[in-house]
């Protein structure tokens, strides 16, 4: 089999160069990507089409995910929200307001020595539950808050 | 730059405590002026990168649903008093800014 296999990269020798070119070349896309905003993620109009798009299919529930959020917020613009979570490993957690017309509002993604915590102020149409989803470990968990707006805080 | 960040970085323990205050509008593109009737263009930051002594400690994806004047507390461990935190953000109309503290 490998001999088979190291004739035939002689055999195309001219043409595998073109190919590897063509590989290169479909690579750096992909690469650029990556590192560009998720933009089908933040579009993403229900819960499960936004999970989905972040690469957290079926999360599992998780007590080691805290979420500090106020329980009646008066002003949807403004919403205090910390996410702590307590899980080992942990390398990114990304937050969702389940009733936002867009219901991904950030990605955080952790590395050298960052802690599993976070913390931010969100803008909430109205009362929802705020979830964090949290990968770790090739894994995904997740947790969610109640948090009742008062006045919304997303257009006019 | 039209925005500043403003950025507090103290030790508590081993771990660097670090929070930030970026000045932007974080328009929605969904309200309305309420003169004209027009709608208000989008203009909100969407990445943002954290770094201590050039190391990347954190990187974020934000949407139209960070508030506006972002706040964005993070907690770093192994970092030192003395350490430079550099924070940057651009934003969906191209802008960026970017400010450094030293961790005390």
């Amino acid at each position: 089999m490998n001999h088979l296999r190291r004739n035939l990269l002689k055999g195309t020798g001219a043409a595998g160069t073109v190919a590897v070119a063509i590989a290169a070349g479909l690579l750096k896309p992909s690469q650029v990507l990556a590192a560009e905003w998720n933009k089908a993620a933040f579009n993403a109009k229900t819960m499960a089409d936004a999970m989905k798009s972040i690469g957290a299919g079926a999360p599992l529930d998780s007590k080691d995910i805290k979420i500090k959020a106020p329980d009646i917020a008066e002003n949807g613009a403004v919403v205090p929200i910390e996410v702590i979570s307590n899980i080992p490993g942990t390398e990114s957690i990304a937050i969702f307001v389940e009733k936002n017309a867009t219901p991904l509002a950030a990605e955080f993604k952790f590395s050298n020595g960052t802690e599993g915590y976070v913390s931010t102020r969100i803008k909430m149409l109205k009362s929802s539950l705020v979830r964090a989803v949290v990968k770790a470990g090739g894994k995904t968990y997740t947790a969610a808050k109640e948090v009742k707006v008062t006045i919304g805080g997303c257009g006019g | 730059m039209a925005y500043p960040i403003k950025i507090r970085a103290t030790m508590e323990g081993d771990v660097a405590d670090i929070k930030s205050l970026m000045n932007h509008p974080m328009e929605t593109g969904l309200r309305k002026d309420a003169k004209t009737g027009k709608v208000i263009p989008a203009h909100y930051i969407q990445q943002v990168t954290a770094t201590v002594n050039g190391k990347v400690v954190l990187e974020c994806e934000w949407s139209i649903a960070i508030s506006q004047n972002p706040f964005l507390g993070f907690k770093v461990k192994g970092a030192k008093a003395g350490d430079k935190v550099t924070i940057s953000w651009q934003d969906n109309l191209g802008e960026k800014n970017s400010a450094d503290a030293t961790i005390s």
